[in-house]
Order: structure tokens, then sequence, then C-alpha cells
């Protein structure tokens, strides 16, 4: 991380936080992430709601819906025809799109790249002079199934080169800074009901903000088999017995603290024995999948398995956000940092596919990766790259149209004065094609000023 | 001048405990009983004229006796403070300074410097009780403030109305009161000509005032017209006719949960302007007010929760884990959520109380006993009586005691029939009391 960067120094902090919280759940036992499915657990599905979900959740923007309220409104948004699904995968710091998609075929390419040109391995059959990155075996499968849609070129003109403020925009889906609900959230908005948190998911620590609504509740999930509890030196049958007295902190006088606090506990009581049957076993979630997932550290192939399970129960989701594995804000040592990143977040995507085409999904799901920006055309000192303008970005899924978005601009002519990639399509006309051709709403109800944004036909 | 009311009651050491918790930490050992001596006019007046800081008992140190580095080392400003929290002879100061901190809420996130972050801090530290005009007119010539809110990109030359604007909703009139968006805009103007430059290996440095960069030209605010300068603009905010009354209830929203009556916000108001906008004697009003004392309680917030039972306990800055335990339980000093702050009102959901039940496990790691050695009485009552006397006999209602009850007793029975239980069970059990009380509401909230 090369240190001229102020607003990188918040976000490595951003990233140290996270991972500390998770070195320290080491010494925890039995943290092993996952979510439930009724497959191969022999629970019903309502059994599955009331036991798995529900009670996994954390739910935003609903502070008058109560526990039953919530069941209810899955239930009955689970008896409501299958929705088509967004799941959106951020790839956090600024991708390098000039080594995602590396454009070996332009002459500039390896005066700007020095030390950091790629050579080799496979040319898009849409734009030769792109070659895929090494890693990204996967979605070059995909895309010969043309189940992938390449924006070798995305963002908007005079892009923002603060990661906050730039992934903010795409957050929100407008250049407005004080813009503070998600345009997935909007969307949830306008086609949502005031009893379904399911209806937008994040399956990240904290609600992404692309689904922070106005109105309706969306909901956060931990995977269930880490809402544990334990003391010091108290086991066995004591400890039993210390966790079931959460419950009987719940008679409180009249005082609105105490009873808010009774009833939170009465609500960890409740939460904590709805998950009992979900508490991992041997490091095996409490679902089974029809294919086999990229093995790792990080969470993120469990994620995508989770989700595809949820779906497989006929859960009533209808937009999800996560955060891809990896380190893209590769400011120095580029090479190695991003190759892995981007070769686990490929895997585990054609594992996703692959699943939903198993669980007969597919026609029902597409993802949409992307990147708050991408990087400066000329390596910096640091054998990185530093924050640039237009980055790169992917749909995926059986239904995508398969057609490249904009085009690569090519180094001679497609760098602005401060030698970043231009934009050649802007991800508002992305959001309004999206919306519009998959996700059946009027993009003018969520898109600020979406008429002026161009549309392509993305959905086969 | 209408007269703010005073608390007449009984000040006992359950008065002067709940003034601990409100105006500081909570009490150390004994520290309630003393206070309690004083009497309500002496004990609020220590507290507002503290004198002298000084720090009772060890150094903070990490796991590995290390001393903190609250500039450079992650989570250690978070350390840092709390220890200050812990140790403090002025722990009104302390409290004032997180009240500041979210007040003026600025976020490491956004500055990426731990050492201008607790420059701000110390900022509120010297002036959390003076002259608010006088903390705003340093808070916004502040490093920190100057990068979270654009105050150093803001020129005559290309105009950022991020500080000019909160300047207005957030630290002093509140939103869409008494201003337009043009007064912001024209805000903005007047409050042109910070700068600052970055080195490399040094970061963001050489904060300064450079005319060259203000816009010297006439601005109209709040129907004023002037040549104003960012002096010009906080005394414009803080002399509006609406921002005593934005002043006043915001202040007391932090010391208590029900709004002041009609009669206490205009009387607290008349005080600050007569005062000339001095944060001192409004804040002891609102000590001194009978609400504080008769009125409902208030959840803690995870900092105050740990430095509490830390202070409880007797316990030193000894590990570094409470940076990551406070952010589960949802705060992480010097990172408040966003430019408003922290919602007080969502400390607790079923996430956030197990991060509180982590927060309790550490305390009391270094206090277990071990089953195999410790002896225990095999009985529910005296082992509740211990676990009581163990956190120095706090308040428990009858809610909380029907459920240590009810643990105890299970526990005595689940013990009868094995001879290894009964003495193995009754320590398991005194670990597990102590635990349960601490995360009991009453240990939540105060």
């Amino acid at each position: 991380m090369n240190d001229n960067c102020n607003h990188c120094a918040g976000l490595d902090r951003s990233r140290l936080l996270h991972k500390a919280i998770a070195e320290a759940g080491k010494g925890l036992p039995a943290i092993e992430p996952g979510m439930p499915t009724p497959a191969g657990t022999g629970l019903s599905r309502r059994r599955f709601i009331a036991h798995g979900l529900g009670a996994a959740l954390a739910v935003y923007g609903a502070t008058r819906l109560d526990f039953r309220a919530f069941h209810e409104g899955i239930a009955e948004a689970a008896t409501a025809p299958p929705q088509q699904v967004l799941v959106s995968i951020f790839l956090e710091g600024g991708a390098d799109a000039l080594s995602v998609l590396s454009p070996q075929g332009d002459p500039l390419y390896r005066k700007y790249r020095t030390s950091l040109a790629l050579a080799g391995g496979t040319p898009l059959a849409e734009d030769t002079r792109l070659y895929w990155h090494p890693a990204l075996g996967g979605l070059q499968q995909l895309y010969g199934e043309k189940k992938v849609t390449v924006m070798p070129a995305i963002g908007y003109t005079h892009a923002d080169q603060s990661h906050f403020t730039s992934r903010h925009y795409w957050e929100v889906g407008a250049t407005d800074t004080r813009l503070n609900t998600g345009w997935l959230g909007r969307y949830l908005d306008v086609v949502g009901t005031a009893s379904n948190p399911l209806q937008g998911l994040s399956l990240d620590d904290t609600l992404a903000p692309s689904l922070a609504t106005g109105k309706v509740p969306v909901a956060a999930i931990t995977a269930p088999d880490q809402y544990d509890f334990w003391s010091n030196r108290v086991w066995g049958e004591v400890q039993d017995r210390m966790l079931e007295t959460f419950g009987l902190f719940g008679r409180q006088p009249a005082d609105p603290a105490l009873r808010t606090a009774g009833g939170v506990a009465v609500q960890v009581d409740k939460l904590r024995n709805q998950l009992l049957p979900f508490q991992g076993q041997d490091g095996k979630p409490g679902y089974t999948s029809p294919v086999t997932y990229p093995t790792s550290d990080d969470d993120f192939p469990k994620k995508l398995a989770g989700l595809a399970a949820m779906l497989g129960a006929g859960l009533p989701l209808r937009a999800v956000a996560m955060s891809a594995p990896g380190e893209y804000d590769t400011h120095s040592d580029q090479p190695g940092a991003l190759a892995s990143g981007l070769q686990l977040t490929s895997d585990s995507l054609l594992a996703f596919q692959r699943d939903l085409e198993a669980r007969g999904l597919a026609n029902r799901v597409l993802v949409h990766v992307w990147s708050e920006f991408g990087r400066r055309a000329e390596q910096n000192g640091s054998n990185g790259t530093d924050h640039g303008a237009a980055g790169v970005g992917f749909l995926v899924g059986s239904r995508v149209k398969g057609q490249m978005v904009g085009e690569f601009p090519g180094l001679q002519s497609g760098l602005d004065d401060d030698g970043n990639v231009v934009a050649t399509a802007d991800f508002r006309g992305v959001y309004s094609s999206l919306l519009e051709q998959w996700l059946g709403v009027d993009a003018g109800k969520v898109i600020p000023g979406a008429s002026s944004f161009q549309r392509t036909q993305l959905v086969a | 001048m209408p007269s703010v009311a005073a608390y007449r009651g009984r000040f006992g050491p359950a008065q002067a405990e709940r003034l601990l918790w409100r105006a500081g930490f909570g009490p150390r050992r004994n520290e309630a009983q003393k206070l309690a001596q004083l009497g309500l006019a002496d004990a609020v007046h220590s507290l507002v004229y503290p004198g002298r800081e000084h720090f009772v008992g060890p150094q903070p140190h990490d796991e590995k006796g290390r001393p903190l580095a609250p500039y450079d080392a992650w989570g250690h400003d978070h350390l840092w403070w709390l220890d200050r929290m812990i140790r403090t002879s002025r722990p009104l100061v302390e409290r004032m300074t997180l009240v500041w901190h979210d007040w003026f809420a600025t976020s490491n996130q956004g500055v990426g410097s731990q050492r201008l972050m607790i420059g701000q801090n110390n900022l509120f530290r010297a002036h959390g009780l003076g002259s608010f005009h006088e903390l705003l007119n340093r808070v916004t010539e502040d490093p920190a403030m100057l990068v979270w809110l654009n105050g150093s990109d803001n020129s005559k030359y290309s105009p950022n109305e991020n500080y000019g604007r909160e300047m207005m909703e957030l630290f002093t009139l509140g939103a869409g009161r008494g201003y337009t968006e043009t007064d912001v805009r024209q805000n903005a103007r007047a409050l042109t000509g910070f700068r600052n430059d970055w080195k490399r290996n040094v970061g963001l440095t050489n904060f300064r005032y450079d005319p060259k960069y203000h816009d010297t030209g006439t601005k109209t605010i709040f129907r004023k017209r002037g040549a104003f300068t960012w002096k010009d603009s906080c005394r414009l905010c803080v002399t509006h006719p609406d921002h005593p009354s934005f002043f006043v209830a915001k202040l007391w929203s932090y010391f208590v949960p029900t709004a002041p009556d009609a009669h206490t916000a205009a009387a607290l108001q008349q005080l600050y302007v007569k005062s000339g906008y001095e944060i001192r004697p409004v804040l002891a009003a609102i000590l001194r007010h009978p609400a504080l004392y008769t009125g409902p309680r208030m959840v803690k917030s995870p900092v105050l929760y740990t430095a509490g039972l830390l202070r409880r306990l007797g316990r030193p800055i000894d590990t570094s884990a409470w940076t990551w335990l406070d952010s589960m339980a949802g705060q992480q000093l010097f990172y408040p959520p966003n430019v408003a702050g922290w919602d007080d009102t969502r400390w607790l959901d079923t996430a956030r109380w197990r991060g509180r039940w982590w927060i309790a496990q550490y305390a009391l790691n270094p206090y277990a006993l071990d089953p195999g050695k410790a002896k225990q009485p095999y009985d529910a009552k005296k082992l509740i009586h211990d676990a009581v006397g163990f956190w120095r006999n706090p308040a428990l209602g009858p809610g909380t005691t029907v459920a240590l009850q009810a643990f105890a007793r299970n526990v005595v029975a689940d013990a009868r029939k094995d001879k290894w239980k009964q003495q193995q069970y009754p320590p398991m059990a005194q670990n597990a009391l102590r635990h349960l009380i601490a995360v009991s509401p009453e240990f939540q909230t105060a």
C-alpha cells in the first residue's frame, strides 16, 4: 500500500478491524460459517424458516415489526411467485481493469506497465486486444457459454478518486454525496413489502449501503453457527443452565431502558435456541450443495453456497449484496494480491452458477460484479497502480445477453488528462437497464435522471 | 430570569451512583458513597470544577506488557481514551469529550490519521466545559475536521459546502431550522481560506489559513451582509436565535432520556445566553435537575459499559481486545458511523447484546475461579450473595434476582447426586453468576 494515498489508510484500517474480529474469533470454539437449508438437514421448510433464518437476521428499518409479523411476512412472501434476483458483488478498493482484462493488443500497454504487463492467455472474442487475467478461468469459461457480459470501461465522467466518494456514488446510483438510500434500496421501496426483510439481504458484517431503503425493511444475516455463547470456566450442564437464564431477564419493571435490555435478552435467548440445531459439527455447514465450491479461509464461497441453498429453499430474496474476497487497492506489489482475489472470486462464481443450474434456478439469478473505479494506466514506482477512473465490471448468469457494454477506448486516445482510462459506459445506464429489463420496474422511480442515461440490452 | 429546578430528594449512594454514570463512567470502589457525603450541590460542583487531572491506578499496556502507541498502533487510540475514562480524576471532562466526539462526529475512516484525531480529542478535552462559541471556533480550524468535512478543500476557486452545511445542520441549529440553502452556500464562501499540504512519510501537514484562498467578497448569511470570514460564520451561527434551543435540547439528551419540559428548556436557554454561551452552567443545571434522579434509566453505550465494568473491577487496560470488542458491540472510538454520530436509541440488538456478552467475559477473565481447586458454598443463596458481593452489591431488581435464583437452585439440584459435582459446580456457578450479573438489565443501563 502506497503511503501517498490518504483515503487508503482508512480503507486499510477498516479491513484490519474486520481482521481483528476474525482473528479474535479464532479463539472461540466451532466458528464455521454457512447458512442452513432444509436440504440434508431433515427439517421442513417451515421449521427451516422459523429456526434458521428469521432468527439469524438483523433487521433494518423495521423497528415496529415484531417477531411474529416478521415470520408471517417471510412465510407470506415465500408463497408468492418466484422473483428475479440480483446479486451485487463488490470488488472493494478499485480493481485494476487493465490487469483484469489486459490490453496486450494495445501498443502502449507495455510502455505504461513496464513491470506489471501480463503476457499470453486468451483474448476476448469480442475485442482481441483484451486478454483474460489468468486467474479468471472460471469467468472465461462462462463467457464462452455466453453467460458473461463484459464492461471493460464502466464508470462516469470526472470520476472521483476517493474510495469512499466513488463507492458512495455507485452504492446510491447517483453522483450525489447526500443521497442516503441505495439504488437497490430504492428499488425495494418500489416493489417490496413492509413485512419481508429478506427481500434485501446483505451477506457481509454490516448492511451494504446499496441496500439502504427509505421505507421497507431489509436484513443482514450472520451465519447461524456463529451465534454462540460461553463463559470462562463454566461448562457442561452448568453452562446450559447459565444460558437458559437469558430468557428470564425479560421480567423487568416499567422502566423503558430496563425493559429494552430485558427484551433484547429474551430475543437473544430465542435466537440462541432457534440456532442450536445449526451449530456446525466438524466444520460442516447445515446444508448440502450439489456442486463443489472452492475451499478457502475466506467465507465467500460458503456464502454463495448458502445463498444458492436459500434460493433453493424458496426464500423470498430480491436483491443481495456482498463483498468479493481479495485485495484490490493495489498501490504496491500488485500481481500476487490481485491474482489470488480474482481467482477465488471467479472460481466461486463459476461454482455458484453451476449450483444454480443444478437446482434449476439459473434463469432467476443475475450477478453484477463491480468496483468503485479502475486504476491509472501508468504503473507507479512500487510495482503497483494508483487510483484511476473507469473500471471493469461483469454481469453473470444464464439470462445475460453476453454482449460487451461500452468498449475499451484504447490507451492512445482513451485516457483523460490525469492518465486514467475514460468511461465508455455509465454505471447509471447499466443500473437503469437492469431495473427495466431484469427487475421490471421503471428506472425513473429509482435512478435520479434515469432518462438521460443510455440503455443497453443486457438480458437475453 | 426563570430558574431551573434542582433535585431536593435524598442524595444517597444510589443517586450519587446515577450521577457518576451520567456524568462519568460509573463508580469505582466506594466512590458513590464518598460522593453522596458531599450532598448534591457540592457533588455536581466537584464534577464541573474537578481541578488538576491526576490518574488513579497502573499505566495501561497491551497483553504483552508494552505501553500503548495511540498515534501509531491500530486500535490503540481506542485503548488510550478508554484508559483515561477508567483512570482520570476528572470523569465529567472525559464524558464531555465523548459528548463532543459525538456532537462534532469525526471519523478516522475519513481522516486517516490517529495523530490528528487525538489532536481533536484533546481540543474537546481542553475546551469541553468552557465557551461553546470558542469550542466551535477551534473545531472549525481543527485539522481533523478540516480533512473530514473538506474544510481545506474549500477555496474561493472551488467552494466545498460540506462543513458550511454541517455547521448549521448538525452542530448549531438543527436540520432545516433557521437557515436556507442560500445561507449554506454563502456560509461556505465565508469559510474559505484553509489549506494543508501532503508530504511523503509525513502525510497531511502544514494546516494553515491562507488569505489568498479566501473569498473576500460580500456574503449574505441569515439576512446579514458583510465580507464575512470563518470567525464570522461561527459567531453568526452561535448568536442565531434558533441556536440556544438546539444547544440545550441536544446537550440535555446526553444526560436525561426524556425531553425537558417547556419551562426547564426556556430557563436553560436563558442561562446559556446570559452566560455568554458557556457550557458549564448549563451542564451543572442539567446535572442537578430532578429529571436526572427521578426519571427513567438510560442504556449504556458500549464504551460506557466497558469502562464501567473495568472501573468497578479496578482493572487497568491490560489487553488490546477492548477495541474489537467495543466495535462488535457497536462503538469504536474515533470511528463514529457517520457525520451525525452514534444513534443512542440503537445500542442494543441481538448482535450487539452478544458483543456485550463477550465484553463481560473478557472483563471477568482474570477473576475466573478454577472449578477443580476453588472452594465455593454448595448453597444457592450463598452463591448469589457472593456473586453480588463480587460486584460490590449493586441494586438488582426482582426480575434479575429471580433469574439468578432459578439458575443457582437448578445448579445445586443438578449436583445433588454426585460428590464431585458438589465440589466443582459451585465455583462454576460462581463464575456464571458474576457473568450473568454483568449482562443483566441493571448492568446494561444506568
